[in-house]
């Protein structure tokens, strides 16, 4: 089976079509939840700044708006992951309300287990991805 | 376009409820009355004072919207008619207001999705530097979507004596986006008649892809009147028997000067109206009654500049 990357609501489901994150992106927008578009060739679970794509999406009232921009960073990304963030900002929640992959690479080699024996027999473990071998903008092709 | 009946949308195998529905047809009335558009409508017959044309206009666009929908039902070819408009009139003849209600009665036409209106104007799309114009007007267009953009005083995004005038730029992009996403939003351009001529000459491409030219006419005399008392209902005023007389020459005289601006000038004439009320109760003193607080009188008008016959011309706005 080939790696696939669970990060973020949806990551269990099949990829979502256009139109499923058309709707998801009207959910958000029916909540007042401005949106942020952010890419990454660094898909490690603990790397949590993922690049900007542009400012935040405020003000917006329709869903196609953020389409446009979500297909404009695929035009540009189209072998890095993209993801979609939502930010509620209700007092008391003040936080990412939902987030969730939009754009995949074609493949993903998936994750290295490194083991390493330290002392007294004691194990560490660390994963890293086999593409982040290769520079930045060169993983994925 | 989103179809919004579950009911008759069928979920499997279509021939057999398209024919059922065939025979039965389909209330015209009841389409009607789901879509609600007949309340904005009447609300439009009611708050707008005269603007015939317009009025028949919206109604026509209402109506084929409907049949567009229950074409949809009967599965019949349907393509959304482009809605992109330009309202030409003098100031103050209510393009502003009829643009918002326009945006209401596309939205429950479910022609637009959300129903909102964004207005802008030349300093909104247009940057001020080479590679500037173009991320700022697709961030407008972009809130736009889904509602209605409005464009108060379109003439301004062409500039004629400057050819590297970046108004060009806001243009093609515009013209690209009601070319291709009709769906997603509709373009209102408003602004004075013989200047937009000018601006639709100079860009044949915007014209043609404009499908109604509304002309907004100056108001006459008695519709000015009711446009008045509309809104002094609203605030809650109203006028004595002679102050009404006196507005209606107050008006008479006022029109027949420069820089009238309709249902502008009439509101602001209210708005000294009611200062000088205030200054009037206020400097008679004692006991103030409900029916003194709410009747604007003939005193309150006839002390507009207006009347004041020796200087009549270095007034800007009286």
């Amino acid at each position: 089976m080939t790696f696939h990357l669970t990060q973020g609501t949806f990551s269990f489901l099949l990829p979502l079509s256009d139109e499923e994150i058309n709707k998801q992106i009207q959910y958000c927008l029916n909540h007042d939840w401005p949106l942020n578009i952010e890419f990454t060739d660094d898909p490690h679970p603990r790397n949590t700044y993922w690049e900007m794509w542009g400012l935040p999406l405020f003000d917006l009232r329709d869903a196609v708006g953020i389409m446009q921009e979500i297909n404009a960073c695929r035009d540009l990304y189209p072998h890095h992951y993209i993801r979609v963030s939502a930010y509620d900002r209700t007092k008391g929640r003040q936080t990412i309300a939902l987030s969730f992959i939009v754009n995949r690479p074609l493949t993903d080699p998936g994750f290295a287990l490194a083991r390493q024996e330290a002392h007294d027999r004691v194990m560490r473990y660390s994963s890293r991805n086999y593409a982040t071998d290769k520079p930045k903008g060169e993983r994925f092709l | 376009m989103i179809s919004t009946n579950r009911m008759i949308e069928p979920e499997n195998g279509a021939q057999p409820d398209l024919e059922m529905l065939d025979e039965s047809g389909i209330d015209i009335s009841s389409v009607l009355q789901e879509s609600q558009v007949m309340e904005v409508l009447q609300q439009l017959d009611q708050e707008l004072v005269g603007l015939k044309s317009i009025k028949t206009r919206i109604h026509e666009i209402a109506a084929l919207l409907l049949i567009e929908r229950m074409r949809q039902r009967f599965a019949l070819a349907t393509c959304p008619p482009a809605l992109h408009m330009s309202f030409t009139g003098p100031p103050g003849t209510g393009k502003t207001t009829v643009a918002t209600r326009m945006a209401t009665i596309l939205h429950r036409l479910n022609y637009v999705r959300k129903g909102h209106l964004i207005a802008v104007t030349r300093d909104d799309l247009v940057g001020q530097y080479i590679g500037h114009t173009a991320p700022k007007t697709k961030e407008v267009l972009k809130r736009a979507m889904g509602g209605v953009l409005f464009i108060d005083e379109a003439y301004y995004l062409y500039r004629q004596e400057n050819e590297r005038d970046y108004g060009q730029e806001a243009i093609e992009i515009l013209l690209q986006v009601m070319e291709n996403q009709r769906e997603d939003l509709v373009v209102i351009l408003a602004g004075y008649k013989d200047r937009m001529e000018t601006f639709f000459q100079s860009n044949p491409g915007v014209s043609s892809r404009i499908a109604h030219h509304l002309d907004f006419p100056d108001y006459e005399l008695d519709e000015l009147l009711a446009i008045a008392q509309l809104m002094l209902a609203e605030q809650m005023y109203r006028f004595s028997p002679e102050a009404y007389q006196a507005f209606e020459a107050y008006l008479t005289l006022r029109r027949q000067q420069p820089r009238f601006a309709n249902a502008r000038s009439v509101r602001n004439a209210l708005d000294r109206a009611r200062l000088r009320q205030a200054n009037r109760l206020f400097a008679r003193g004692g006991k103030v009654s409900k029916t003194d607080l709410m009747t604007i009188e003939a005193e309150d008008i006839l002390a507009s500049r207006v009347f004041n016959k020796e200087q009549p011309e270095n007034i800007p706005n009286a």
